[in-house]
């Protein structure tokens, strides 16, 4: 695949990030939350790539490591051929007007007491690309962009939908032209009526600006709709990666089939059909996480040897990676 | 009225008084729920679904603007009934809530246990040891391990801190359960959990629902019925079915469109704009704005129609 190393614009290479657990007078390390624990993957230019599992798995901690909000236990961030580990904070500020985020909670994520301009506007400030009118007419333009009104700069937060906020939220990432934008559940806060307008403004910019997307999310259906191809965490791991229509007709990995046997589909006759694979517990605690697969705690085909080694996160079809000793049963 | 009524709302409406006017959340609800069914009460935020709740239970806050209407439960008219006697004889008796974000509604400082027990012993002047073994069976119900019983909130997870909202909501075994958006907050396998227990709940237990939420696909694991809640009012109300193959309102209709599907290459749709404010409601019908198919007449008021005994509020069916 030497022609595609070119068209790779992130490469993770075996990132970890633990988070530390202090205890007692003299704060010491008592143990740590390996949130992520060991994760590759490469995002190609202009693609979605879709990153699910459930909460605590691992997927924000994932996107805000990518970003350098944390700085990572171990492992390699690769952007457009630079390692952003090994940057200083300086030359890493200056990446990041190439990388963006949006945030999850359109209500949290915007400052009440900014003005919309104000917000939109700020990234512009920061990184000294405009000033004065300039910065008002490059908020009125990505306003435009995000489908508001440029009249409502002057309007605070509160008083906007939780669309609209998103949108707002969209623009402000947009404001220094990124390359790459992580969407940390863009759309999980925002009602069912209206998640598809979001996700459909996501893909025009998409297109307009030739961005490159990391979509975090939980829900599979609407993942489905924005991605290329899709990442499966389960525990700080990836326990499968594949193109989209791949991983949701043939999923190799147990975690990925019982994930997409409870999505529910709103049709009382395919329900009756339906039978549905449910995980019983809950995803064991990231601070001691089970040997071996992660995933044989829950897993309905686990065998001993799930507890002794660690399977290997390996290509069993062209692109189709997946990290479980026995999936070759479900070729 | 049919023998088989559990409970029937006549005209109910719930106004709120604030600094900007008066909030029309829940503006004349009429629908009726039978013995051991599932009613799913659908619509976007700011529709008046969780005001609905607080109304059908009486848990008012204090700035009600006006609150009336009929509610009967079991054929008696429960809204002559005074505070005290709501209380002694309706909530946790007769019904009970699971309130939004249930979850974090449960005292941090009280073993979980103690608060499943505790509507036991204040309705029922039941002792706390039987109270704590009517909890425990309640755990069972619900899928919580009764090692449970003595742990705090902080030490569940999610999903376990739901069942317990849940177990309390039963342990006086009310005829009729409302959940006020159960499962918003959890992920995929977590909800589609919540839901088996629901449905088994509803088996064993011979329990009624009135289930509050925005999730259409999840909701069609429970529904009998589906009623349509737009702008403090029902628009549709039909056999689960029906509704879920073939919604007869434009609203509903649209709603059904924007929910993504896990196959199939049929794109989501949205509805363009939000639901009008309650503070200042049109006149007519109130989705005129933002549907596809209106016509001069919805400028007025639309009559509710039945249609195989399915209730719609359109012009498009009169």
């Amino acid at each position: 695949m030497a022609s595609s190393e070119n068209n790779i614009l992130l490469k993770v290479e075996d990132l970890k990030m633990h988070f530390p657990i202090y205890k007692g007078l003299i704060r010491r390390q008592v143990g740590a939350v390996h949130a992520v624990d060991g994760i590759s993957f490469d995002v190609m230019r202009g693609e979605t790539l879709g990153l699910v599992g459930e909460s605590g798995c691992g997927k924000s901690t994932t996107g805000r490591a990518i970003l350098q909000l944390y700085k990572p236990t171990a492992g390699k961030i690769v952007f457009d051929g630079t390692n952003l580990v090994s940057l200083k904070s300086e030359d890493m500020r200056l990446m990041r007007r190439k990388m963006q985020m949006i945030f999850q909670d359109p209500y949290a994520s915007l400052n009440p007491r900014m003005t919309v301009g104000e917000i939109v506007g700020e990234p512009l400030l920061v990184h000294n690309i405009a000033s004065g009118r300039e910065v008002d007419e490059q908020v009125a333009h990505l306003l435009e962009i995000v489908k508001l009104n440029p009249s409502f700069s002057t309007r605070y937060p509160h008083e906007f939908s939780g669309g609209q906020r998103q949108r707002i939220g969209i623009a402000r990432s947009l404001a220094l032209h990124p390359s790459f934008i992580v969407c940390d559940e863009p759309i999980s806060a925002l009602d069912v009526s209206i998640q598809a307008q979001v996700v459909n403004l996501l893909e025009e910019l998409q297109e307009q600006f030739n961005l490159t997307y990391l979509f975090i999310a939980h829900d599979l259906s609407m993942v489905r709709h924005i991605s290329n191809r899709i990442a499966v965490m389960y525990l700080g791991v990836i326990v499968e990666l594949a193109d989209r229509d791949t991983l949701y007709e043939k999923p190799l990995h147990p975690y990925s089939q019982a994930l997409l046997s409870a999505v529910p589909i709103p049709d009382p006759f395919a329900e009756s059909k339906h039978k549905r694979t449910i995980l019983q517990g809950d995803v064991p605690s990231p601070v001691n996480p089970p040997s071996g697969c992660r995933f044989r705690t829950r897993c309905p085909i686990a065998e001993s040897v799930c507890a002794e080694s660690r399977p290997e996160f390996r290509e069993l079809n062209p692109g189709h990676f997946v990290a479980c000793h026995f999936a070759d049963r479900f070729l | 009225m049919s023998e088989n009524t559990l409970l029937r709302l006549e005209d109910l409406k719930l106004h709120f008084q604030t600094t900007k006017g008066v909030v029309q959340a829940v503006d004349g609800v009429n629908f009726s729920l039978g013995y051991n069914e599932a009613v799913v009460v659908l619509g976007e935020s700011g529709c008046g679904k969780s005001s609905l709740a607080k109304a059908i239970l009486r848990l008012l806050p204090r700035n009600v603007a006006s609150y009336s209407g009929k509610v009967f439960l079991n054929g008696t008219d429960i809204m002559a009934y005074d505070d005290e006697e709501f209380r002694r004889n309706v909530r946790w008796v007769m019904m009970s809530l699971v309130p939004q974000a249930a979850m974090n509604s449960l005292n941090p400082v009280l073993k979980v246990g103690d608060q499943v027990a505790e509507p036991l012993m204040t309705h029922h002047g039941i002792k706390k040891e039987e109270a704590l073994q009517t909890a425990r069976t309640m755990f069972q119900h619900v899928g919580v391990p009764e090692a449970f019983l003595d742990r705090y909130a902080f030490e569940l997870s999610g999903g376990m801190r739901q069942r317990v909202a849940i177990a309390m909501a039963l342990v006086t075994s009310p005829a009729l359960v409302v959940l006020d958006e159960p499962t918003s907050a959890l992920d995929v396998l977590t909800q589609a959990n919540i839901f088996n227990v629901l449905k088994r709940l509803k088996h064993e237990l011979e329990t009624s629902f009135i289930l509050i939420t925005h999730d259409i696909a999840t909701s069609s694991e429970l529904a009998d019925r589906v009623a349509v809640m737009y702008a403090g009012q029902i628009v549709e109300v039909g056999d689960a079915k029906s509704f879920f193959t073939a919604p007869l309102h434009p609203y509903s209709k649209k709603l059904m469109a924007s929910v993504p599907r896990l196959r199939g290459d049929q794109e989501p749709e949205f509805i363009t704009g939000s639901p009008p404010s309650l503070l200042n409601l049109p006149t007519g019908c109130r989705f005129r704005d933002r549907c596809p198919a209106a016509f001069g007449r919805c400028s007025e008021e639309p009559p509710v129609t039945v249609i195989d005994q399915r209730l719609v509020k359109c012009w498009l069916f009169n």
